[in-house]
């Protein structure tokens, strides 16, 4: 009970987070030391619902092959993740700890259900919520989404048949 | 013999690798990622930074007799390195992996970290310094002898070191659109020059030349500096200052990781006669903030200028591959000059390459939107207008801060003013394209749409709410700081360089200038501080700088 008590205020301070900019966030926590963030089993969960809209039909439709690309896509998340600074890494798990939260996810993001049942329409609304929100700092969570999945999957070369782009000089790369 | 902790890897391919043939010939260069044990160096001259400013400054320098030491935040990469993929060259060789942002995170800025700084990556677009800017430089800043005569031996050694000519080879077809549309509507463009020599026109300047034609700092000054005697530390950041008496008594530093994201532990101090900061108006003032220099004026810092640049996508029936060819080639300074330069603000026109990692993450939108329009990829074709900021009372640029951390912060508000100059660059890139030939044009900004007539985009740009992170602004091109004046209630460096109220404290980079230069800065940071650096040679050795040669 203390546990899930905990889990809420962590939950009302993280949307304050986003709205405040993080300083009340840091300031009850108090300064952790900055660490390389590893996409964990909830901020998966997050992306595998989120990168189906994100990329749309960049994905492919064969459900294997789908399956495949949603990996491979968070695990080019994961390394877009790795070449940040160790700051800008841990707005990024502060914004997946967020929405892994059940009060964010519903209040902030509009997702009523787990991130697994979220219908695709659903992100979508999600998403063009944050897009153009009022408040910044949700507008820059969409922006940090954005970049990450859809500059992580156009910079694999598997994607590159796909848009016509024909990849560097072999001779040279 | 080999002076270095870096281990050398023989090179295979075709293109031979001047940096490892410099390690193998004595080349003294510490990867401070690799030291075990703290150290401490002497020297004459301490350089921070080898980018534009720090690559000159330590060529001339070296030249000169002086023992010069290099401080580099980033990691020393060479061509064997350059493999002209994205997701490898900008956490690579990038500051924050390319990712860079101001504080409310609205403009993306693209700077260089590695031996050679911006100019490794850059797209190799060299101008002189425009003269109206120079004149403005005199009216308000008293930069008397900031002339276009007094510089022109200078802007003209360096594009000799350099090799700058006029670009002799046909634009690539992104370019000649903005030479074909603004040509139909009766506006000037010209060739850009470029600091190539032996160029293969392959398009991938920004992810580093993997054929040493681009003359960077990284196969030019510093290699020259090294081949005479130099020092370069790298994965090394200058933390301190510690002044004393009115002088810098050191610097202190932290060595990095090899991936440069933490410290390693070990620390670095480096004790010198003078010491020159070159580590661009961002990381420069931050550096100088962080050890409490002198700034009774509270001008450090301030005067940030960023050319905040907005993006203009044409979809064209032919094929565009943007990803090929000389990156930048044609522009036009037409919309410089339709007003006075301290009217409404004015932008230059030119293209950028395009790139499948850094297109997708600058176009707006998700999904179907989204995947539709990457679908063309080899048929989009894009512009940039960057506005000439810091010539108006409403564009005194941005301001440069540090956080509990030390770390730097860029704050740039953008004003009505500058926002209407981004509503008028969308409309004049938008009415090229059409020009052009284009299918349809999308405005980059999360809430234009894709027209397909001129009228229906003007209309359209004209009603856009223009609003931080809805438009999307980016810079590749960060300037002041620091800015210069003999009058200490205009700037914290005089006009020959020196640190106001430190004897020996130099700023060598694009920190230095009082507003924007109105054009990619490389040119105007190599012109002054290569003769900022002579005249600091003169003053340090007793005996007339030594000119540097191709």
């Amino acid at each position: 009970m203390i546990k899930r008590r905990s889990f809420l205020k962590i939950g009302i301070l993280g949307a304050l987070t986003l709205a405040a900019g993080g300083a009340i966030y840091r300031g009850v926590r108090g300064p952790a030391p900055l660490n390389r963030y590893l996409l964990d089993g909830d901020a998966r969960a997050v992306l595998h619902a989120v990168i189906p809209s994100m990329l749309g039909p960049a994905l492919p439709a064969d459900p294997a092959a789908r399956a495949a690309a949603i990996a491979a896509a968070t695990t080019r998340v994961q390394g877009a993740i790795a070449g940040l600074p160790l700051a800008t890494q841990k707005e990024v798990q502060d914004l997946f700890s967020l929405l892994a939260l059940a009060p964010a996810r519903r209040w902030l993001a509009g997702v009523s259900g787990g991130w697994a049942e979220a219908t695709p329409a659903q992100i979508d609304a999600f998403l063009q919520s944050w897009r153009t929100h009022r408040i910044g700092m949700l507008q820059t969570a969409y922006l940090a989404m954005h970049d990450l999945i859809l500059g992580g999957w156009y910079a694999d070369p598997s994607t590159w048949a796909a848009i016509g782009y024909p990849g560097p000089l072999k001779e040279l790369s | 013999m080999t002076n270095t902790n870096i281990p050398i890897a023989p090179v295979s391919g075709p293109i031979p690798d001047p940096i490892v043939a410099g390690l193998a010939s004595g080349w003294r260069v510490t990867d401070c990622s690799r030291i075990t044990a703290d150290q401490t160096l002497d020297a004459d001259v301490v350089i921070v930074g080898s980018g534009a400013g720090g690559g000159v400054t330590a060529e001339i320098l070296t030249l000169a007799g002086l023992r010069v030491v290099i401080v580099e935040e980033g990691a020393l990469k060479s061509s064997k390195d350059f493999k002209m993929r994205e997701a490898d060259a900008y956490p690579a060789l990038y500051q924050e992996s390319a990712a860079r942002k101001t504080r409310d995170k609205a403009i993306n800025i693209l700077q260089g970290r590695t031996v050679g700084g911006s100019t490794t990556v850059n797209w190799t677009t060299s101008f002189r310094t425009p003269p109206s800017t120079l004149a403005y430089w005199k009216q308000h800043f008293g930069l008397k002898d900031y002339t276009p005569e007094a510089l022109a031996p200078w802007f003209g050694m360096m594009e000799e070191r350099l090799n700058i000519k006029e670009w002799a080879v046909a634009p690539n077809e992104n370019n000649e659109l903005l030479r074909r549309g603004a040509t139909k509507l009766g506006v000037p463009t010209a060739v850009i020059h470029r600091n190539v020599k032996g160029c293969w026109n392959l398009g991938y300047c920004g992810m580093g030349c993997p054929t040493n034609a681009k003359q960077s700092m990284l196969i030019t000054t510093i290699p020259s500096a090294l081949t005479h005697g130099a020092t370069l530390l790298t994965r090394l950041r200058a933390e301190r200052l510690v002044f004393k008496g009115g002088r810098v008594e050191q610097l202190q530093c932290v060595a990095l990781q090899a991936d440069g994201l933490e410290t390693n532990g070990r620390r670095v101090t480096l004790r010198a006669k003078h010491f020159v900061l070159s580590g661009g108006a961002i990381n420069t003032p931050a550096l100088l903030l962080r050890s409490g220099a002198p700034d009774p004026h509270g001008l450090l810092g301030k005067r940030t200028f960023l050319h905040p640049t907005v993006v203009s996508a044409g979809l064209f029936e032919q094929r565009i591959d943007g990803y090929a060819g000389a990156p930048q080639s044609i522009y036009s300074d037409h919309f410089l000059q339709t007003q006075a330069i301290d009217g409404a603000i004015g932008y230059k026109l030119e293209a950028p390459p395009l790139h499948p990692l850094l297109l997708a993450t600058t176009m707006a939108g998700f999904g179907a939107q989204h995947a539709a329009l990457m679908q063309q990829f080899p048929h989009i074709q894009a512009l940039l207008a960057l506005l000439r900021d810091g010539f108006h009372a409403d564009a005194p640029g941005g301001s440069v801060s540090v956080n509990s951390a030390g770390a730097p912060v860029l704050d740039y508000p953008i004003s009505p003013y500058l926002w209407d100059g981004v509503r008028r660059g969308l409309l004049s890139m938008a009415e090229i394209q059409f020009a052009a030939g284009a299918k349809s044009v999308m405005p980059v900004h999360e809430q234009a749409g894709v027209y397909t007539t001129w009228a229906a985009a003007s209309q359209a740009i004209n009603a856009l709410p223009y609003k931080i992170l809805a438009t999307r602004i980016v810079s590749a091109h960060v300037m002041g700081g620091c800015g210069l004046s003999d009058d200490e209630r205009l700037g914290v460096v005089a006009s020959d360089g020196r640190y106001h109220g430190i004897a020996n404290l130099s700023v060598h980079d694009g920190s230095l200038f009082p507003t924007s230069i109105g054009a990619n800065p490389q040119l105007s940071i190599y012109g002054i501080t290569a003769r900022l650096a002579s005249a600091l040679a003169q003053q340090l050795t007793g005996k007339p700088a030594p000119k540097v040669l191709a």
